[in-house]
């Protein structure tokens, strides 16, 4: 990427100060040592025999010959299409019954819809286990009263019944925004033509909101292709991250097929993405106009309302399912073959609380260090793009953006390999510090943070800073007394956004963490869970970990709000 | 303007709008009260009045989309109260077009008939039909993101006139054009109106909109219907304050009723004396109301430099003065009241200075007295 002066524009003064050059160095620098040269140092290596020598396709022809790997990339695909479809039964009555009719639920199931997301999915899964394995509750009592068993949670089903729960919020965010973004007129033009019902609902309503939903299933799509810990958890081994994992951690660094499974699954997250927003290419169906408010909401008949409250009920208790199992087995005693729990105890987060707050610990330092890092070059990047005329800051944007297409699991492995040629003074190898656990968790957060920011400044009108210049504020200082207070509500969210999710985020980290005490809390569950003695206290662990991301969540919900409520005022 | 002198293209069944007694409220606010109005077949109708006086929401009640509390719409001689809107059979062009994004223009304006189960076979030409009259032949393959305001606007119109409704709506059809276009845009309105001979109703807080397109105007404020008539008798007959002053410029004088019983004249402040004719009927509150143009500056001592046969004088001084090109609007202080004076404008005319003492003349037989 270059990063130059427009001479033209200098000439005319518009261009840049120093100040702005060096700081658009300083990102380039920063995104290129941490995303694009691990990323890149992954590709080469699938590219190469053993990481040196000439270009040669051979890694990828024993991939396709090896029976497992084949195996593992159609699983992959089937479990991640299937959980696709898994997420829109649940999404699609949420969204469909809140934004069309008066309902009384509407905010409590935009809250616990999000409740999934908080939760790393493969503590879930331990829950789910609890519930709708083969001898879970849900099974036992079956069996008792009807002789038979759903295998829910048998294989690939499990995964995809755990993905499906734990990802379908992405759907229901993205449908019912394309939803309530639809003007009430575009409903009634067609009324006023002639169409109702049904009719009405498929020609006009649901092309319109065809680009969130696609939005929101590419990303459950990607997520789930990506995810690493949950079918390891379950005992899923024939995927493609797990089979990534695996060869690195078993067979060693210098194995090409860990790369070589990398770049496929880099290539499936960018051709998911790629489709997606083929598919909606040119087509803003954002139709709300000034005075407009969305969707005519239709007061629901008796008969409606109770249907409509019974699949909602049966979806909430479903999709908290996890919550509650986790809940349940941070104060039971033994829970196995048994509907319900033997019996309760508050032992497993006194044990907790004595050896693994450590865990705990280190996450609130990660996570915060990573959501600094995430606020100080989003807002870098934002700044240099909204505001600057420098070359090159549209590529700063869009690479910075390209971290989403990095599943974790390639971003740990390209910065194993990356980072661990390179020593300290004293001998210990970069990769085996925490600070790069932090970087990894910044960079892989770095697009949300990138976006709050990005709308943050996008809101503030640039005549108030040309103000402040025409009254004798320097660049700088207009930035500081200026844009900063202004956006410090974007910005704030956005750090709480990237520290949320860097706090439950594992499939970067599991490569990284090279001893116990420098594990954050998601590692931390996972080694916990792994075990059936370590479950009662994991599932202690992994409710403070909700605890504490819901905490940041609502918080976060608050200074949005704010924020939003002070920019009207400006207006 | 009936349909039967219109010259049509189509053979539209169009109908006349009969409104009973409708009254509508949300909750505690009252939007409509007690609407009567008859709207003739083929009429080209406005609905006038400031934001929030309830235009809007009469016309989606006529459309479907609200429903009243009590009183009912007949349309022809139905009463449609009842029906849902897309048994209504009305076609309504919405202030924002609502042209669907994800179809293109033929899309959009075949999918009324399509609703209505006209075969396949017709509903090529007719769609070509409506979008030639609108003058958009050529463009049917295009998105409406790929159009202008204008453009738009057309489609919208096509997309209605296409299903050959019985009533147009027009909900401020031309509140998303620039002021340029906006005039252009109305003359092809009427003209498009004329030739289908279409009863339509049009919805604006525009007044010159209003007088300029429409056969009859039905001013409302707070939702209520103050008065109805044709551009020329609004404007002429105000029935009250608010209808002077909303259509275009109103004196409107404070003062009080004097003299005996054979005699009787209205005193405004600063010693205007506006005499009251036998016939006319004065109340004790009433003000007197006249145009800008209905008075006039003369010299101090000379003749009326308009020839208005009977006139009230008044000495006062230019407080303000505005040039309006054709004419310049002069504010007289008298005593406590202002009066806006129009002058005409010719080249050469010297204009009086802020500061110069005048007399108005004020021509009596345009003085209204309006007590409301």
């Amino acid at each position: 990427m270059s990063i130059a002066l427009s001479t033209g524009r200098a000439a005319r003064g518009l261009s840049a100060t120093p100040g702005q050059i060096a700081l658009a160095l300083l990102v380039a620098a920063f995104l290129g040592v941490f995303l694009i040269w691990p990323s890149a140092t992954v590709i080469f290596v699938a590219f190469t025999e053993k990481g040196g020598g000439p270009f040669t396709l051979v890694n990828f022809v024993d991939f396709f010959r090896t029976d497992l790997f084949l195996r593992s990339f159609w699983n992959s695909l089937y479990v991640s299409a299937m959980a696709v479809a898994g997420a829109s039964i649940l999404a699609l009555p949420l969204a469909y019954i809140t934004s069309r009719f008066e309902f009384r639920g509407t905010i409590l199931i935009q809250t616990l819809g999000f409740l999934p997301l908080i939760m790393p999915p493969f503590v879930g899964a331990v829950a789910m286990q609890l519930f709708f394995g083969r001898n879970g509750s849900v099974n036992l009592l079956l069996d008792d009263w009807l002789g038979f068993k759903i295998p829910f949670m048998d294989g690939l089903n499990g995964v995809i019944f755990v993905q499906s729960i734990h990802y379908f919020p992405f759907i229901l965010i993205n449908l019912s925004a394309a939803l309530r973004n639809i003007d009430s007129s575009m409903e009634e033009a067609a009324q006023n033509l002639g169409a109702s019902g049904f009719r009405l609902f498929r020609r006009i309503v649901f092309p319109l909101a065809m680009p969130g939903y696609i939005a929101g299933a590419s990303l459950v799509f990607v997520k789930v292709f990506d995810d690493l810990a949950t079918p390891l958890l379950l005992n899923v081994k024939d995927m493609l991250a797990p089979q990534a994992y695996l060869r690195v951690t078993s067979i060693g660094i210098a194995d090409p097929m860990g790369y070589v499974i990398s770049v496929v699954l880099i290539v499936a997250s960018v051709a998911a993405m790629a489709l997606s927003a083929l598919a909606t290419r040119g087509i803003d169906y954002s139709t709300v106009q000034r005075g407009g408010g969305g969707l005519a909401r239709r007061t629901l008949r008796p008969l409606e309302s109770f249907a409509a409250y019974l699949t909602v009920t049966l979806i909430l208790l479903l999709v908290l399912a996890p919550h509650l199992g986790l809940l349940l087995l941070s104060f039971s005693t033994v829970w196995s073959y048994s509907p319900l729990p033997d019996g309760f105890t508050v032992a497993h987060y006194l044990r907790v609380f004595g050896e693994s707050s450590v865990y705990i610990k280190n996450t609130l330092i990660y996570a915060s260090l990573a959501g600094l890092i995430d606020v100080v070059v989003g807002t870098a990047i934002a700044y240099l793009v909204l505001r600057t005329k420098l070359v090159g800051r549209n590529a700063l944007d869009w690479i910075a953006s390209a971290a989403l297409a990095i599943p974790g699991i390639v971003l740990g492995i390209g910065y194993l390999r990356a980072f661990y040629g390179l020593q300290w003074w004293d001998g210990t190898p970069l990769a085996s510090l925490w600070i790069v656990i932090v970087l990894a968790l910044a960079i892989r957060r770095l697009p949300y943070a990138l976006r709050a920011c990005h709308a943050a400044l996008q809101q503030i009108s640039v005549s108030l800073e040309e103000a402040a210049e025409n009254l004798g504020a320097t660049k700088l200082r207009t930035v500081r007394r200026i844009v900063m207070p202004l956006m410090m509500g974007g910005i704030l969210a956005g750090f709480v956004t990237s520290f949320a999710t860097a706090a439950v985020e594992l499939s970067a980290t599991l490569m990284l963490v090279q001893s116990n005490s420098d594990a954050p809390l998601a590692y931390g569950l996972y080694v916990l869970m792994q075990s059936a003695a370590g479950r009662g206290p994991g599932a202690a662990l992994g409710v403070i970990a909700v605890v504490l991301v819901a905490a940041c969540t609502i918080l976060s919900h608050f200074v949005v709000e704010r924020s939003r409520a002070g920019s009207q005022a400006r207006h | 303007m009936t349909s039967s002198s219109a010259n049509r293209d189509l053979p539209v069944p169009t109908a006349g709008v009969r409104i009973e007694q409708v009254d509508l409220s949300y909750g505690d606010n009252h939007v409509l009260k007690s609407i009567d109005l008859d709207i003739h077949p083929g009429e080209f109708f406005a609905f006038l009045g400031p934001s929030g006086c309830g235009k809007t929401t009469l016309l989606r009640l006529i459309a479907g989309f609200n429903r009243a509390d009590r009183g009912r719409v007949l349309v022809g001689n139905e009463d449609i109260s009842d029906l849902p809107p897309w048994k209504r059979d009305i076609g309504m062009v919405f202030q924002s077009y609502a042209l669907w994004p994800h179809m293109t223009v033929a899309r959009n304006v075949a999918f009324g008939l399509e609703e209505k189960r006209v075969p396949r076979a017709e509903i090529g030409p007719r769609v070509a039909a409506a979008l030639q009259m609108v003058g958009l032949t050529g463009l049917d393959q295009r998105r409406p993101g790929q159009l202008s305001g204008g453009q738009q606007q057309r489609v919208a119109l096509a997309r209605t006139i296409a299903v050959e409704p019985k009533l147009l709506l027009l909900d401020e059809p031309l509140s998303n054009l620039d002021a340029k276009l906006r005039v252009q845009v109305r003359r092809e309105l009427r003209d498009l109106q004329q030739r289908l001979g279409l009863t339509t109703i049009f919805v604006t807080h525009d007044q010159e909109e209003a007088n300029t397109v429409c056969d009859r105007i039905a001013v409302m404020n707070h939702g209520v219907i103050q008065q109805v008539g044709t551009p020329k008798d609004l404007y002429e007959r105000p029935a009250n304050l608010f209808v002077a002053n909303f259509l275009g410029t109103a004196n409107i004088l404070e003062g009080r009723l004097a003299g005996d019983g054979a005699s009787l004249f209205f005193e405004a402040s600063g010693g205007l004396r506006l005499p009251v004719r036998p016939d006319q009927k004065v109340d004790a509150h009433a003000r007197a109301v006249f145009r800008p143009q209905d008075a006039a500056i003369v010299d101090t001592a000379g003749t009326p430099a308009g020839t208005a046969p009977v006139t009230a004088r008044v000495m006062g001084m230019v407080s303000w003065r505005e040039f309006l090109g054709a004419s310049v609007r002069y504010g007289v202080r008298a005593g406590t009241s202002d009066i806006v004076v129009d002058r005409p404008f010719h080249a050469g005319d010297t204009l009086y200075g802020v500061g110069t003492a005048v007399t108005v003349a004020i021509a009596t037989q345009s003085v209204r007295w309006l007590s409301d």
